[in-house]
């Protein structure tokens, strides 16, 4: 039986959303950004009409201000894209329980039956497209393939409001001309090493003996190979599946540079509370810490370390991340501008927890319990009912409200 | 293309909720006292408000002989006011 899997992402989902909203800037160059400040934000999704008057993702705020000086610049509002995110899931969910998302605003899609054909795929796509704009006012890109990567590449080749069938008919002459970057997988180095010997386009890719790629860069060659020359065949996870979030975390760029140990330890400490209570919130708790930096004259680094138990606190992501922080020397590359922090490895929290000796996991169940009751006066009373004495050290940096901004990272496409 | 705005004008709407969920518009009470009954629901689906701007529940109903659009969305009730053009 031959697959048939759609690929769906919604056009510049950010500002679409806004425009829903804000339908007085339908038409003008706008862009969603980190922060509205001049210096410290980065354009996360900008319009059409942005995008050609020179605007591009990740431009720091002045630089697409200057690039378009009748830029018009919105703050995000995560609460609503997770919103349209639901949304879209709702309408594909009423197809098929084969649906697997890829951040918040891409799914796949996988409708093979004994009789869907190609055609059924397109059909979809094009239902799918009229009812995210009637119901919605989202446009979709839609790509219809056999296999994953072909639908998420086709999905890219045409925007905004397009669907692109890659079939076994004509595949070879769609696929095989784009740029090996173009592939789902293929990053800025791996596209580098790629074009260090000569293989430009997925064509060379998918011509490349699998031997030769694990020879050369391993596992990862052998997959990239294959997803060029359309021999995936991993799944579409079945619905319900991927609820298994693998990662939360959240970073901040402070509404001012971070210069000192101590302007870090409070940032530090607001994103990791704001982790913290989303991992209870959803009931999960993990042991995989990562910590990542941004200085002020935009290097990133980033590292991790795994601990021996599972948490869900404020204080141990903290202690881990400020481990991190102190080995890795990064108080070497202060001033800061943005701080993140991420749990991995997560496992649900009704899972029991096996005691000790020294009674560390009996002091960690109370400080749980600690926890859970703050997360309940805020509830109640809203977040500034109760803080931590740290976030008063800085009015500037207390103003941030992380939990609102939140973001749930997908993992990799690889890595997952 | 000519983009068309509106006004979006939050309302009082007295509604019933029937056992299933679904939520039929019975009345429209306007801020300066006058009622309107809506005679008949035409159409209900999910709709964006294209020229107030917004989304939610789109009840196409018949009131007093013409057509109107109403929304229900995050818990309250809106109409789109007169159009203009920019
Ligand atoms: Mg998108």
């Amino acid at each position: 039986m031959a697959r048939v899997i759609l690929h769906s992402d919604a056009n510049s989902f950010y500002a679409s959303c806004e425009l829903v909203y804000r339908p007085a800037l339908r038409g003008l160059p706008m862009a969603v950004c980190g922060s509205t400040e001049e210096r410290h934000g980065i354009v996360l999704t900008a319009t059409r009409e942005a995008k050609a008057r020179g605007v591009r993702t990740a431009m720091v705020n002045w630089e697409a201000r200057r690039t378009c000086p009748e830029l018009i610049i919105v703050p995000p509002d995560y609460p609503l894209y997770i919103y349209f995110s639901k949304r879209l899931r709702e309408m594909y969910d009423s197809y098929t329980d084969r649906v697997e998302p890829f951040g918040l605003d891409e799914c796949w899609l996988d409708i093979s039956g004994p009789t869907t054909t190609m055609n059924d795929g397109v059909r979809l796509a094009a239902e799918l497209r009229r009812r995210a704009k009637e119901e919605l006012g989202i446009t979709l890109s839609v790509g219809v393939s056999w296999n994953k990567p072909y639908a998420k590449l086709g999905s890219d080749m045409k925007k905004p409001d397009a669907t692109v069938l890659l079939s076994r008919d004509n595949y070879r002459q769609a696929v095989f001309p784009c740029p090996a970057e173009d592939m789902i997988g293929v990053g800025y180095r791996t596209g580098a090493k790629l074009r260090s010997r000569a293989i430009h386009t997925l064509g060379d890719l998918a011509a490349c003996p699998p031997e030769y790629m694990q020879k050369w860069l391993g596992k990862i060659g052998v997959i990239l190979q294959r997803y060029a020359a359309g021999d995936d065949t991993s799944p579409v996870m079945p619905s319900g599946m991927e609820t298994v979030v693998k990662s939360v975390g959240n970073s901040i760029t402070a509404p001012k540079d971070m210069l000192t140990l101590e302007d870090v330890h409070c940032v530090m400490f607001i994103v990791a509370e704001s982790v913290a209570a989303r991992l209870r919130e959803m009931g999960m708790r993990g042991r995989c810490i990562s910590l990542g930096v941004r200085s002020a004259d935009m290097h990133c680094f980033s590292a991790q370390n795994t601990v021996d138990f599972n948490t869900a606190q404020a204080e141990d992501i903290v202690s881990t991340a400020t481990e991190i922080f102190t080995k890795k020397g990064y108080a070497n590359i202060l001033p800061l501008r943005s701080l993140g922090v991420s749990v991995t490895s997560l496992e649900s929290d009704k899972r029991p927890v096996q005691m000790d000796l020294l009674g560390s996991a009996l002091r960690r169940e109370k400080s749980n319990a600690a926890s859970r009751a703050v997360d309940d006066i805020r509830r109640r009373f809203g977040a500034r009912a109760i803080e931590r004495g740290i976030a008063l050290l800085d009015a500037d940096y207390n103003a941030i409200n992380p939990k609102e901004d939140h973001v749930i990272h997908p993992l990799g496409f690889l890595r997952s | 293309m000519i983009e068309q705005f509106a006004e979006k004008i939050f309302i009082t709407v007295l509604a019933l909720t029937k056992p299933d969920g679904s939520i039929v518009p019975l009345r429209i009470l306007w801020e300066d006292g006058r009622r309107w009954d809506i005679d008949r629901v035409l159409d209900v689906r999910p709709g964006v408000a294209r020229k107030a701007g917004g989304e939610g529940i789109r009840f196409l109903c018949r009131i007093s002989g013409h057509e109107k659009e109403l929304w229900f969305s995050h818990g309250r009730w809106f109409v789109e006011g007169k159009s203009t053009q920019n």
